[in-house]
């Protein structure tokens, strides 16, 4: 059973490269029972998408 | 004369655009000096290979890939001379910070478990969430935040972002995994329950 110190780390990583089947079965073992490691992917998300909104208000002209 | 070159001439439009790639390219090189020149660089060389745009749009955004990839050749430069993976004080504090979110177990500590950030469309509307967005990505120390704008910013594949900047795989997640953490846990204190009484 992965910790949730484990799961942060994965769900970091999972932003850069596609988890392995099995990273991926540990990963949603844990999220179905853990709040705190479910609210920590949305979180991750949601800077992934922020980062994008960031980049793009900037280098469009139309603003 | 084209389009693009009217535009460029155009001294109110070039002040614009030279205000707006200064500030993002201060944030990923934190040198007001580095940034002047890399964003000269960057109108010199567009001024240089000028082609036709249908208008300020695309002119912009073709004017931003050009100051991105300057950007990058100079954090390249960079990178020969300095550890990327060398741990400052605040990265390390960063570090202990993360490890304070735990309880021996490696679960996390009642008050620190992430919460629900709700709808992000709502946030990423208001003028105030970018305000602490910005302050938040200006706390993160020198090369946790290069790194992490490398990737998220320039848009660079994570392998190409090791490469470039001499880290190994490892290092890499590492560093990522610093940045992320340590701007989830900026928002959620200085926006997300900004005002909040804690439970």
């Amino acid at each position: 059973m992965l910790s949730c110190k484990e799961v942060t780390h994965l769900l970091s990583e999972a932003q850069d490269r596609k988890l392995t089947l099995s990273e991926k079965m540990h990963l949603e073992m844990h999220l179905a029972m853990c709040k705190g490691c479910s609210n920590f992917k949305g979180q991750m998300k949601f800077l992934r998408e922020a980062c994008l909104r960031y980049v793009k208000a900037r280098s469009n002209g139309d603003e | 004369m084209n389009a693009g070159v009217n535009l460029l001439t155009n001294d109110g439009y070039l002040e614009e655009i030279r205000r707006d790639m200064i500030k993002f390219a201060h944030l990923q090189l934190r040198d007001e000096a580095q940034a002047e020149d890399v964003v000269q660089e960057a109108l010199v060389a567009a001024l240089g290979n000028t082609r036709e745009f249908a208008g300020r749009s695309a002119l912009k955004t073709w004017i931003f890939a050009i100051l991105k990839n300057k950007i990058v050749d100079l954090i390249r430069l960079q990178a020969r001379t300095t550890n990327v993976s060398a741990l400052s004080a605040e990265e390390e504090s960063m570090d202990q910070a993360f490890e304070s979110l735990f309880k021996s177990n490696a679960h996390w500590t009642p008050g620190a478990r992430p919460n629900n950030w709700g709808d992000p469309e709502e946030s990423l509307r208001e003028q105030g969430f970018w305000e602490v967005f910005d302050a938040c990505l200006k706390h993160l120390p020198e090369n946790t935040a290069r790194v992490f704008m490398m990737r998220e910013f320039l848009e660079f594949e994570t392998a190409e972002v090791c490469q470039a900047l001499s880290l190994t795989t490892s290092n890499c997640n590492v560093i990522l995994h610093r940045a992320r953490n340590g701007l989830r846990r900026c928002l959620e204190s200085n926006w997300f329950s900004a005002g909040e009484q804690p439970c």
